[in-house]
């Protein structure tokens, strides 16, 4: 028998998907062991999200109504205490900027193994989890050597849970410690708001690593206008100050759902992925055949973008 | 002042490449300090550098003899020096579990006393994320995760920092001091090693660090977790791809996007 805790998510008044995903996760891996799986919904308006995460499979849910939004000192005090009045054999938290930046804390503090960014799970007399190494080349199993574990899920890995139920809701209250809560969030800011809206335009060329050198980025630009297409980005180029912020596809940047996503040289990790993979239609060009941007592509060329773009300008120039 | 960052060489993966049971052939595999750290090390050099006072910069590494040379990147760019942990019971270890590293880098953030510690928001190889929150925790430091801006007060103890978190939204939270700050690409523009700094990382210190000079035992090291299989994902591509040569393939691609109404005026 197995029990599972499972720590939703909520950001300034919402829950995130990803607190879905952990109810099916959740209950997955309780499956058929008989055990029980808890939420635990720490701050916000935690009755209204109990009532949304009134989900089938759903034993408990424990709110913790501390404070409106994530903090982590918080969140690991309400956890570990949950831990301990629970006595669960797995916690399951999100593999998002939050989940990072207190799952790896409530592990080592409850001397949990801890694997992060799962993309599988399997109870087997012992927990198995599948996931990503060397930017998603390869992937691996990892067998949990202990009887108790800390897990984090990739978002979008496992379907949304949807069916409601009826899970006992109880509020549960903890002894916080002040003086342990030593980070205060004191607001929050959208960036890169220019005058580009990537997630209006039909049609986005976006370019990624492969191209190179920031004075190659005039070569995209110039199938973008080619195209009457707007010219987005993966992160790299972002990061490296050739292209703003506001260019930017992908899980810390803008979630586009154009009509055709043409992406250039970009080789397709997940986090791209999560914020193109809603494109009617995709083209990668790309030199790696096996590059997983090609897993999502509706049409494909495997090339040399130097060689492939100025043809493609020609084209319609 | 003292700063800690914690930096690790990470392999990259050629296009092409076959495995050799639990690992990718050595044959494909290109090392390089990871992506992240290097905008650690940089943060941390630009921290010192605008300081009034006497700031000093240390690198650590979890690392065998071969990683120096990457390390000694990081000391060209203005690190002073370096502390590689390495033992014999590293050895041939598959997967090095994120309590393991936790237990190896508390020992040494109780040799160097650190008022500040930097690591990435995750390595290139095993992709963890996790390492610099461990750490925290561990040593009794508050912390910040995926930090993309970073001001710090270090008179007033604390740290102003902006995470970045998903969809384009920035949180602004002020963190006490002393902290662990895990540093996100893009928070600034890493410096290229210039020639004097490498002829200066030359008489830098590395220094060699085995499991017993930290005070720990081959114990610290046994990892919780156990790689038990690697293999290349399927590919689940049923894309409709262009063939030829680039003039073929752009060609029939300009078919498929003209017959959609794209670049049609």
């Amino acid at each position: 028998m197995s029990d599972v805790l499972a720590v939703v998510e909520h950001r300034r008044g919402s829950l995130r998907d990803v607190s879905f995903e952990l109810v099916t996760a959740g209950a997955d891996l309780v499956g058929d062991t008989g055990g029980d799986l808890h939420l635990a919904v720490v701050g916000g308006d935690v009755d209204a999200f109990a009532e949304e995460l009134s989900l089938a499979g759903v034993d408990a849910i424990h709110t913790v109504a501390e404070g409106d939004e994530f903090n982590h000192d918080v969140s690991v005090q309400a956890v570990a205490a949950l831990y301990e009045a629970l006595d669960p054999t797995y916690v399951l938290m999100g593999n998002t900027v939050n989940g990072l930046d207190y799952a790896p804390a409530v592990a080592e503090r409850l001397d949990l193994p801890l694997v992060t960014d799962a993309i599988g799970l399997e109870n087997d007399g012992g927990l198995v989890v599948t996931r990503e190494m060397y930017a998603s080349k390869v992937e691996s199993t990892v067998e949990v050597d202990a009887d108790r574990a800390a897990v984090t899920v990739r978002p979008g890995e496992w379907d949304a849970a949807e069916e409601p139920g009826e899970p006992a809701v109880e509020a549960f209250s903890f002894d916080l410690d002040e003086s342990q809560v030593r980070s205060r969030v004191t607001g929050f800011e959208e960036v890169g708001s220019g005058d580009v809206d990537i997630t209006d335009a039909d049609v986005l060329v976006s370019v990624g690593r492969g191209i190179e050198e920031e004075e190659n980025i005039e070569l995209v630009e110039r199938l973008a206008d080619a195209l009457g297409a707007t010219l987005s980005s993966s992160r790299p180029i972002v990061d490296n100050g050739w292209l703003p912020k506001d260019r930017q596809v992908g899980q810390s940047g803008k979630v586009v759902t154009p009509k055709f996503y043409i992406a250039i040289g970009i080789s397709g990790a997940v986090q791209h992925v999560a914020g193109m993979k809603g494109a009617e239609n995709i083209v990668a060009i790309n030199t790696d055949p096996d590059a997983p941007i090609f897993d999502i592509a509706d049409y494909g060329i495997v090339g040399d973008l130097f060689d492939v773009v100025p043809e493609l300008i020609e084209q319609f120039e | 002042m003292k700063i800690l960052v914690t930096v690790k060489e990470v392999a990259e993966v050629e296009e092409d490449f076959e495995l050799d049971g639990l690992r990718v052939a050595e044959r494909y595999l290109d090392y390089d300090l990871n992506e992240w750290d290097e905008y650690a090390v940089e943060e941390a050099v630009q921290i010192a550098e605008e300081s009034d006072d006497d700031v000093e910069v240390v690198a650590v590494t979890i690392g065998p003899e071969r990683s120096e040379e990457t390390i000694r990147m990081a000391l060209a760019k203005g690190v002073d020096r370096a502390v590689r942990v390495w033992d014999d019971a590293l050895d041939g270890v598959d997967l090095l579990d994120v309590g393991a590293k936790t237990r190896l880098l508390s020992a040494v953030v109780e040799d160097e006393d650190p008022d500040l510690v930097l690591t990435g928001v995750q390595a290139n190889d095993d992709s963890f994320g996790a390492t610099g929150v461990s750490l925290a925790s561990a040593i009794g430091f508050e912390w910040a995760a995926v930090v993309n801006a970073l001001d710090l007060d270090a008179e007033g103890g604390v740290a102003n920092v902006r995470r970045e978190l998903e969809g384009g939204v920035e949180e602004l939270t002020e963190v006490d001091l002393p902290a662990v700050l895990t540093i996100q690409t893009g928070i600034n523009e890493p410096r290229y090693a210039s020639l004097r700094g490498i002829r200066q990382a030359q008489s830098k210190e590395i220094k060699p660090l085995a499991l017993s000079d930290l005070g720990l035992d081959a114990a610290a090291v046994e990892s919780d977790l156990v790689l038990t299989d690697v293999y290349e994902p399927e590919t689940e591509s049923d894309a409709t791809y262009f063939e030829g040569d680039a003039g073929e393939q752009a060609a029939e691609l300009a078919t498929v996007l003209r017959e959609k109404g794209v670049g049609a005026q």
